[in-house]
């Protein structure tokens, strides 16, 4: 009959508490403070690796207006290595690099959560999942490396 | 206070455990009209079913068949058992499993996919389905998300019942608190189901949750139906000392050895059998439960046990099973050892010791659940059918609660089928309970505070007196002074006023609430007990040693009185193919 | 005798709109888990003290309460871990308070049944003809996500949980992978939109806390990323052969 009327929290219209009534006990729903994350060590570590992926994005868009010089002529591109010769680029590259890599790190040791290889009957454990991504980063670093390097 | 409202289910069933989910589904199945409600006390996930280990039995395989599970079955129990209750249970106990299999259960498997069978306590052949060693875990969660999928189940979730609503000779529903408001509500309904599980509680030192408090039984009971063998309580030879949490008789069945003092394996002094290296069934550590816990308590008067800060205990040792073994078929016992006594059994012995676990006796019943009184049902552990006699055999009753469970289920669907309506009186009932209730336990709300006893001393006091009342061993003197010791406990009970009169989840009204059922069951086992002058399965009396065919082959019936001490009746147990004889095991 | 502080945050709401702490010293004793100090104190020495427990042996899933600011099932915390105090010890974060330490569980139990955890099989095999089969490898693949015994202590753990309410959680999704992974069932794809909704698994962000707080090792964490790959599959294939998608 009533299990189900009786259990949220009542305020009046005018947003005024209304004390307790019998059979009616108000709930408290404690409130997220915005500061949340600093709490706590892990929460802090998460909402900086959520900030790394700015970086990211950042230089993506770089990467983008990088393209679009490269399309529009020699002109343009001129324009663009001088701007990304200045000591600000050069500092804002330095740190994209290290959040970027903060990020990749990050990112391959959570892989193996969403990874279940199998080999055979036995799982492969969440170590070697990690190596192996780590591998292929640097594999992939040293071909990319030599690439430009070579040309 | 109380109110009276729409609230008319077809069934109720109190207790969302392995009984009552089952029971559930059963009436959903047996009749797609009726309304159905599971009422209980916790969230049913929370059911003390959760913690039962070691598996569940059935015939299966092809060398066993339901003789064989009937004859352990009836020998087990002392031949105080109903056979054609057990050919019933034998007969449905393979399907019911195979039914939760359908709905998901993660049964443990052999290579080829199909079930895994292991060894238990007194039975002759492996015939115990298990998932790992969380069977009753797997077992509730699969029966609550089946469940999940009924819409037509109503829930009352953590609503406490207080009575049955009687009226006209029948059971009408129940009258029960609404713990998160405080509300005391009437549910009506055409039949009742009471599976509200065992009562191990009334005792100190026990296997059982806090929650087991044989609220149903006394529901019963106070409305005037018998509770059936009550003397015979179960030992479980093997919980932790100090908490009572329960090692499973699987550490055993998978190969452990009991070793006293000397690290010697006693059990060959009590007629169990030889020592082997392997487990033999129905031999040793594989005896029945009764006949290790008083194997336990000679050996203990014999100076053989050791003594520890939580009294005496011995060692169960599964060392030589191995790390592999341990941790593919008995993964929780690691981790309870670990957690609770900082005890890895890979290396090191397990301090054990015989504590209370579970009541073969309850609410009298017919094969079919019935009580004596219209309208109301019972299964699982709170009911007595009987299957368990004397001596339940362990990873039967877990296979109980889905058989008659079930049974009750449909007998219940039929009853309320007829449709017959509920009297005028039920909301006068329901005041006359809110009433009560406000009376015995809440005076302080209204300023008048009686001298007021704890509930604590006198939850304390019960333990010392089923202690050493109504223990392993028992005299008539015992059990006289332990129902001295209760009936003053029941006195003192109504000179109570507890200090919380919160209405909002008030846990210090429903402990008393609680404290005054076990304070019933506690007067009924020790009456029934104290009149049984044979020693029989788990009932031993030191001064009535030996079975006696002739006068106690049959079941006692416990009826509430007025202001007095219970009556105990009589009932001739029921005979088919199996003559009373020897128990025999290890030989 | 030692002894150690308790502060416990009480909310008593026939008396007061706030949650506010409140100090008890309970003796010391090495067996003593943080439940049994919890018990000393509603039997000795403040009986209005309000918690939910059971079985005291770490598969009910009742006594989950914030330890020192971690979610924890305190029927297996032994209060020896936390010397010398004080011990702080509040509801479950993020869950609405009933009373004391006694928080709201039906709101997660909805979620839960939002997942569908039952078996959905496409035929029903009558009980007659016997079990399914189904070998311990394949039993092995879902095991780990049956382990749950909705102790809610993961959602207590997800800050996303806390800014979002209505997201489907961990133990819920866990849930769902535990018959998504069994080899009798066929209830993925009625699983699937549910799980992809709004409020679904793309909710989560992988702090990952809800695995490192599990007490059964579920993994839920796992469980949900599994998902997010497998949801990205069926979604290309939804695109790619819309004729074959999932009803
Ligand atoms: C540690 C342990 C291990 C075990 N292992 C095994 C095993 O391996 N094999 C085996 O076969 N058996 C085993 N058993 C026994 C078996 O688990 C129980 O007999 C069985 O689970 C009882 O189930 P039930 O449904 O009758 O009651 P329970 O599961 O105890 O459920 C009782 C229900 O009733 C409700 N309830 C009670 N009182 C009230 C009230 N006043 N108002 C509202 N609701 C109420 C409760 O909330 C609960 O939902 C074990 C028992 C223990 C203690
Ligand atoms: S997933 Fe783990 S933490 Fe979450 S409810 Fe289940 S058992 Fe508890
Ligand atoms: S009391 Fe059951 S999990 Fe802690």
């Amino acid at each position: 009959m009533d299990s189900r009327e009786s259990t949220t929290s009542r305020t009046d219209d005018a947003g005024v508490e209304i004390p307790y009534q019998r059979f009616r006990p108000k709930r408290y729903q404690p409130r997220m403070s915005i500061f949340w994350w600093i709490h706590k060590k892990v929460y802090l570590r998460f909402i900086i690796r959520e900030l790394t992926s700015v970086f990211v994005a950042i230089y993506a868009v770089i990467l983008i207006v990088k393209l679009n010089a490269l399309l529009r002529g020699p002109e343009s591109w001129e324009v663009m290595t001088a701007a990304l010769a200045t000591p600000f680029s050069i500092v804002l590259h330095v740190i994209i690099l290290l959040f970027v890599v903060y990020h990749s790190i990050t990112w391959f040791l959570l892989a193996p959560t969403a990874t279940v290889v199998r080999l055979g009957r036995k799982r492969i454990p969440d170590s070697a999942i990690i190596a192996v991504n780590f591998l292929m980063w640097l594999v992939l670093s040293v071909a990319v490396g030599w690439i430009i390097l070579a040309v | 206070m109380t109110r009276y409202g729409p609230d008319e289910h077809d069934v109720l069933i109190v207790g969302g455990g392995g009984a009552g989910l089952r029971a559930a589904i059963a009436v959903a199945e047996a009749n797609p009209k009726l309304k159905i409600a599971v009422i209980s006390k916790v969230y049913p996930m929370r059911s003390h079913t959760v913690s039962a280990e070691g598996g569940s039995a059935a015939v299966i395989k092809s060398n066993d068949s339901l003789d064989e599970h009937a004859y352990d079955t009836i020998s087990g129990s002392d031949w105080l058992c109903d056979q054609n209750a057990v050919e019933e249970f034998v007969n449905e106990a393979p399907k019911e499993l195979l039914q939760l299999e359908h709905w998901g259960c993660p049964w443990s498997r052999e290579p080829d996919g199909s079930i895994s069978v292991r060894s238990f306590g007194g039975m002759k052949i492996k015939r115990t389905w298990y998932a790992a060693d969380k069977t009753g875990f797997h077992m509730l969660h699969t029966l609550f998300q089946t469940t999940m999928k009924y819409d037509r189940i109503h829930r009352y979730d953590e609503y406490f019942v207080t009575s049955l609503m009687v009226d006209d000779g029948r059971c009408q529903g129940v009258v029960a608190i609404e713990l998160t408001t405080g509300k005391i509500n009437a549910i009506a309904a055409r039949s009742v189901i009471l599976c509200t599980g065992g009562c191990g509680r009334v005792f100190p030192y026990t296997t059982n949750a806090n929650i087991k408090s044989g609220d149903g039984m006394a529901l019963a009971y106070r409305a005037g139906v018998p509770m059936k063998d009550m003397e015979f309580v179960q030992y479980h030879p093997t919980g932790l000392p100090f908490t009572g949490i329960l090692i499973t008789e699987a550490a055993r069945a998978e190969g452990g050895y009991l070793l006293n003092k000397d690290g010697y394996r006693y059990l060959q002094d009590y007629d169990l059998g030889k020592p082997e290296p392997k487990p033999v069934l129905r031999s040793m550590e594989l005896g029945p439960r009764d006949r290790l816990s008083q194997a336990f308590e000679k050996e203990h008067e014999k100076g053989q046990t050791i003594e520890g800060p939580f009294g005496p205990f011995v060692h169960l040792d599964i060392k030589h099973l191995g790390e592999d073994v341990i941790n593919e078929k008995i993964p929780f016992v690691r981790e309870l050892c670990l957690k609770y006594e900082n005890i890895d059994p890979v290396k090191e012995y397990i301090p054990v010791r015989p504590v209370v676990h579970y009541m073969m006796g309850g609410i009298h019943t017919d094969i079919h659940g019935a009580t004596p009184l219209e309208g109301l049902y019972a299964a699982g552990e709170a009911a007595c059918v009987s299957i368990n006699g004397a001596n339940r055999l362990g990873s039967n009753s877990l296979t109980e609660c889905l058989v008659f469970g079930a049974r009750a289920g449909k007998a219940a669907a039929e009853n309320a089928s007829q449709g017959k309506s509920f009297s005028r009186n039920l909301e006068a009932i329901a005041m006359d309970e809110g009433r009560r209730i406000e009376k015995a336990y809440l005076s302080n709300r209204s300023g008048k505070t009686k001298n007021s006893e704890s509930i604590v001393t006198i939850r304390e006091e019960m333990h010392q007196a089923m202690k050493d009342g109504a223990g392993i061993f028992r005299t008539e003197k015992s059990l006289k002074e332990s129902q001295n010791a209760i009936q003053e406990l029941q006195d003192r009970l109504l000179r109570t006023s507890i200090g919380d009169t919160s209405y909002t989840f008030n846990t210090e009204l429903t402990s008393a609430m609680e404290l005054s059922y076990m304070l019933d069951v506690a007067e009924a086992v020790i009456q029934s007990a104290l009149k049984r002058d044979e020693s029989r399965g788990s009932h031993q009396r030191s001064d009535h040693p030996g079975r006696d065919d002739d006068k106690f082959l049959v079941h006692s019936l416990a009826y509430k009185t007025e202001k007095d001490l219970p009556r105990i009746d009589y009932l001739p147990v029921t005979i088919t193919r199996w003559p009373p004889g020897e128990r025999i095991y290890g030989r | 005798m030692e002894s150690v502080t308790l502060q416990v945050l009480r909310y008593l709401p026939e008396e007061k709109s706030e949650p506010f702490y409140q100090d008890y010293d309970v003796p010391f004793q090495k067996k003593w888990v943080i439940l049994d100090a919890l018990n000393y104190i509603k039997d000795h020495v403040d009986g209005t003290l309000t918690y939910r427990w059971s079985c005291r042996m770490g598969v009910c899933g009742s006594c989950g309460m914030m330890v020192n600011d971690q979610p924890v099932l305190t029927c297996e915390t032994f209060l020896e871990t936390y010397l010398p105090g004080p011990i702080r010890i509040a509801p479950l974060s993020y869950f609405a308070v009933i009373r004391d330490l006694v928080v709201n569980t039906d709101d997660f139990l909805g979620k839960v049944k939002r997942a569908k955890p039952w078996l959905i099989t496409d035929e029903l095999k009558p009980v007659t003809e016997g079990e399914y089969r189904q070998t311990p490898d394949e039993l092995k693949e879902y095991k780990q996500y049956s382990m749950c015994i909705n102790c809610m202590l993961c959602y207590s753990a997800c800050p996303i949980v806390g800014l979002d309410p209505e997201f489907v959680g961990p133990a819920a999704v866990a849930l769902a992978q535990r018959y998504n992974y069994d080899s009798r069932d066929d209830g993925h794809g009625q699983r699937n939109k549910i799980l992809m909704d709004d409020d679904g698994i793309y909710s989560c962000t992988l702090v990952g806390e809800c695995s490192v707080v599990c007490p059964k090792a579920v993994d839920p964490a796992g469980a949900i990323q599994r998902y997010k790959v497998t949801g990205a599959v069926e979604w290309w294939k939804s695109v790619v052969m819309p004729w074959k998608s999932d009803k």
